[in-house]
């Protein structure tokens, strides 16, 4: 599969709020772009696979988010739902290069002519 | 026929005396009239709990023995800050310094202690404190603010809690100490060198051998000089090298004196209408300063009042070093001589060192150290004089260990006798604690302290009264009736509160680091709750944690089910003008809102706006003079009103004006919980003010003020807070109650569940009767608006966006429509 990755560049490392995420827009949806106290800097699809809720607004804790609808935790790392509750959400594999933060898209969410950075 | 009360006099108002005056108040609570003089300017408090007062662990309330109610429940006279200037014997009274004067036919002498001061040169300078009272401990609190060095003189027990405590609080510490080892009146030179090590671990330097030739300084101590020339250089010098019996009242009446007033079994001194209790009392040649001794005279002191005739025939002491982590007990007697034996156990890598001393099989000396759980057990046996022949081989090793068998700890405490003494400090024995325990019904562990007094002292029981509690109650005992925050914490939201005012905490990395987190950074539960207490308790030295917040407080918006957001604009009073709505309209139209919607608080929401259209909605409404309705916030929401005297032929006040100024004063106040409130013009109550968190009904002769209602997942009306007269006072009531509601209140806790918590008079004590502790609230109240006041919309509007708000309402990057430019 990752020889089928688009690597295309969002933004700056600092444009992301340390315990923040900011949102990226898709042609097939929104991603969420996460990073948490220690630097470090993940992707996931921005919809809880409890109500879609936006988890990009969530508070983000140790490298868990927790979605603003209904409290849902997952985990920035694997995108599985934590504690009592069952679900998963599509992470998406991130480099930083020269704090540039650079995810590795797939050709629908990029459109056909999206090429590696 | 009922007999006139005596009259009895007290002088001191410390622990012994409070205890004299429980005992007597439980036996006859009729039969006298007391009154009491307190030099200290303040109630009776738990003096044994200085040290954790000191190092943050507790805060003054935490340490109140007797509060006011106390006293005027049982008709006690008590004048504070007053001290007795002399006592006429002849005449039977007493006189202050200040000129009261009060007859007795009793008199107690609890005038307690004074610290001992080396009179050596520079012992008066300005920050050489004494360690005895509140105020000295609010003196060295201060002075641990500035930082820098404290040097303690004394490492005995007071000593070392004082110098464990300035190092909580930042300082750096030195303690020195006269004679080799520390605390040597307690501890033998083993253990002596176990607690040095200890406390120097903790970063605490010790000088042993240490003579203070004398204290630097001009007009401020800068230094501490001793006898070999050693110089140290420090901020503040606490003196803890002892007491003295403070007997020069007695004495200047002609009360036989020794070391202290002297008393006889009966605890009388040379005038049989005068007792004596506590440090200030000397007995059969004892002094005593441990607070055991001084309950066991007070108890004969009640007795011998109420015409019993108890004798006290001395005590044996044991001490505990109340430093947290450092576990130290000691009692009786543990000089070698030839007629005793000993038996010791060291541990060194576990850091454990037991010393029993023996004689003719016999008990007579214990120290232990690093464990100290059987400490009760061998202090019983030695005050009973157990012949313990018959387990000199195991006796070592505790109580777990005789008999072969390893006891189950339940089985244990279910084995002891009825009146075995649970808790030393108050002497309360077994069936005192499961007697009322059962009697009452009681549950959680405060609640028997608070009944049976069992563990409310120096708490080194509490493990032991805990079991008592599991041995009655079974399954209905559950110790973990305090609710932690959350799965980060063990500490309930009240401790963490106070932790925070205690220790200073003004970020949430420190309250995290302070309060031992158990996670690196907080989760979604916590993180809001300690933003806003921090942004309460400090609110022009915290920065907002945005990130802490939920996202409708980081958005100033409403999410919705959709990931779209809601916009309510304030309303003042729940008025508008044909301006105001145009301006919505015209809002409405231009970015397409699917649902315009009236609001339960009379307003208007637009719903279904996208995140990234807020800042241009806001500066359209902001050119139209509205701001934010704060619908999103923890905080003041809505202030609903009728229209009042205006127009309505029963309205009996300006009910919409009084509405609008309430919510021009108080928006943008953060609370606990959302703050709804409403103002109705007359008894008919339109504004439906008496489900609100605060409402007032407007009557012909004032304000009715209301509080804690709810309409929501409960409904409940509201408690009557009083009746006030003019708009002025509503205000000023209105916003003191808020701000203590802000100070007390657990995250999301809404005001109907917090002034049932903590009492509905207690609310009404505080804001209607104490005028200044009123005003007080809201000179708080006044001063945190300082730093709310900012409109949210306007700071984050699209004409002119901080850079630092802007990145929130943006995505980071669209690739939806970069196809182009990735070619």
């Amino acid at each position: 599969m990752t020889g089928n990755l688009h690597w295309v560049a969002v933004g700056q490392i600092t444009d992301v709020p340390l315990r923040g995420a900011r949102c990226v827009v898709t042609r097939i949806g929104k991603i969420g772009v996460f990073r948490t106290s220690d630097g470090e800097v993940y992707a996931i699809e921005d919809h809880c696979p409890h109500k879609g809720g936006p988890l990009s607004q969530g508070i983000v804790h140790d490298a868990s988010v927790t979605c603003p609808l209904h409290n849902w935790v997952i985990s920035l790392e694997t995108g599985q739902v934590q504690g009592a509750d069952e679900g998963r959400v599509k992470t998406i594999p991130v480099r930083i290069e020269n704090d540039q933060i650079i995810l590795g898209l797939e050709s629908a969410q990029v459109g056909k002519a999206g090429r590696a950075a | 026929m009922q007999q006139t009360p005596k009259k009895l006099v007290v002088i001191g108002n410390g622990m012994a005396p409070g205890r004299v005056l429980e005992r007597l108040f439980e036996a006859q609570p009729d039969a006298y009239q007391v009154t009491i003089f307190n030099a200290e300017p303040r109630v009776n408090y738990d003096r044994i709990m200085l040290s954790p007062v000191l190092s943050g662990e507790k805060a003054y309330e935490d340490i109140i023995i007797h509060n006011e109610d106390w006293y005027a429940e049982h008709r006690v006279k008590l004048h504070k800050g007053r001290r007795i200037a002399a006592i006429d014997r002849d005449a039977k009274s007493v006189t202050a310094e200040d000129g009261t004067t009060a007859a007795y036919d009793t008199l107690l002498i609890a005038t307690g202690s004074s610290p001992f001061v080396i009179p050596v040169r520079g012992h008066d300078l300005p920050g050489v404190v004494t360690y005895r009272d509140l105020d000295d401990v609010e003196t060295m609190l201060a002075a641990a603010k500035r930082g820098g060095r404290a040097v303690v003189i004394g490492g005995g027990l007071l000593g070392l809690e004082a110098a464990a405590g300035l190092k909580a609080q930042g300082m750096d510490v030195t303690v020195l100490h006269l004679m080799p080892t520390l605390m040597e009146r307690q501890l033998d030179t083993a253990a002596g060198y176990l607690l040095e090590r200890a406390i120097a671990e903790r970063g605490i330097e010790v000088i042993t051998k240490a003579n203070t030739h004398a204290i630097l300084g001009e007009d401020q101590v800068n230094g501490v000089k001793l006898d070999d020339g050693t110089e140290i250089a420090c901020d503040l010098v606490c003196m803890a090298v002892g007491i003295k019996p403070a007997a020069q009242i007695a004495a200047d009446a002609g009360l036989e004196i020794g070391r202290g007033i002297i008393v006889s079994d009966t605890m009388q001194t040379s005038d049989p209408d005068i007792f004596a209790v506590g440090e200030c009392v000397e007995h059969n040649g004892m002094c005593y300063g441990l607070v055991a001794p001084l309950y066991e005279m007070a108890a004969v002191i009640a007795d011998r009042l109420c015409g019993g005739t108890s004798e006290y025939k001395g005590s044996v002491t044991s001490a505990k070093l109340k430093v947290t982590g450092i576990d130290l007990f000691s009692a009786g007697d543990f000089a070698e001589g030839d007629d005793r034996e000993e038996i010791v156990l060291r541990d060194a890598t576990g850091g454990i060192y037991k010393r029993l001393v023996l004689r003719d099989d016999r008990i007579i000396g214990v120290v232990l150290y690093g464990d100290t759980a059987d400490g009760a057990w061998f202090f019983r046996m030695l005050k009973d004089g157990t012949d313990i022949s018959a387990m000199r081989d195991t006796l070592i090793f505790g109580q777990n260990y005789q008999g072969g068998e390893p006891l189950d700890p339940m089985a244990a405490v279910a084995a002891l006798p009825d009146d075995a003494e649970v808790c030393g400090c108050n002497g309360v024995c077994k069936s005192r604690i499961t007697g009322k325990i059962t009697e009452l019904g009681l549950t959680t562990l405060d609640d028997v302290r608070a009944h049976t007094k069992a563990s409310a002292s120096c708490g080194s029981c509490t493990g032991l009264v805990e079991q008592l509690m599991a041995l009655t109650l079974g399954d209905a005992y559950n110790p973990m009736a305090v609710q932690p925050m959350c799965g980060c914490t063990d500490l309930g939201h009240d401790d963490v509160r106070r932790l925070i005012k205690a220790k200073s905490l003004k970020t949430i990395p420190a309250v995290m680091q302070e309060l031992e987190w158990k996670t690196s950074c907080g989760c979604a539960k916590c993180r809001p709750a300690l933003n806003y207490y921090l942004v309460c308790d400090w609110p022009d030295e915290y920065a907002d944690d945005y990130q802490s917040r939920f996202i409708n407080e980081r958005a100033h918006a409403n999410i919705q089910k959709d990931g779209t957001y809601s916009v309510v604009p304030r309303m003042w009073g729940g008025q508008t003008s044909a301006a105001e709505l145009r301006a919505i309209a015209d809002v409405v139209d231009k970015f397409d809102i699917p649902t315009v919607k009236v609001t339960g608080g009379q307003r208007i929401d637009m719903l279904g706006i996208k995140k990234e259209d807020l800042p241009a909605v806001w500066a359209d409404l902001g050119k139209a003079g509205f701001v934010s309705g704060h619908a999103y916030a923890k905080g003041l929401r809505t202030v609903k009103t009728c229209v009042g005297t205006d127009w309505c032929r029963f309205g009996t006040q300006d009910s919409t004006g009084l509405g609008v100024r309430i919510e021009k004063f108080m928006w943008g106040s953060w609370t606990p919980a959302k703050v709804k409130m409403a103002v109705s013009g007359c008894p008919r109550n339109c504004a439906e003010a008496t489900c609100k968190d605060v409402g007032v009904v407007c009557v012909d002769s004032g304000y009715e003020i209301h509080f804690a209602g709810a309409a929501g997942l409960d409904i409940k009306g509201t408690e009557i807070l009083g009746l006030v007269k003019t708009e002025d006072e509503a205000l000023e009531h209105i916003a003191a109650l808020t701000q203590m509601y802000r100070e007390q209140g657990r995250y999301l806790e809404r005001i109907y569940k917090w002034a049932k918590r903590i009492g509905y008079d207690e609310v009404r004590r505080q804001i209607m009767d104490d005028a200044e502790r009123r005003r007080a609230y809201y000179d708080r109240f006044v001063f945190s608006q300082k730093f709310a006041q900012v409109d949210p919309w306007a700071e984050r509007a699209q004409d002119e966006p901080k850079p630092d708000h802007f990145a929130e309402y943006r995505p980071l990057a669209d690739l939806s429509r970069m196809q182009e430019a990735a070619e």
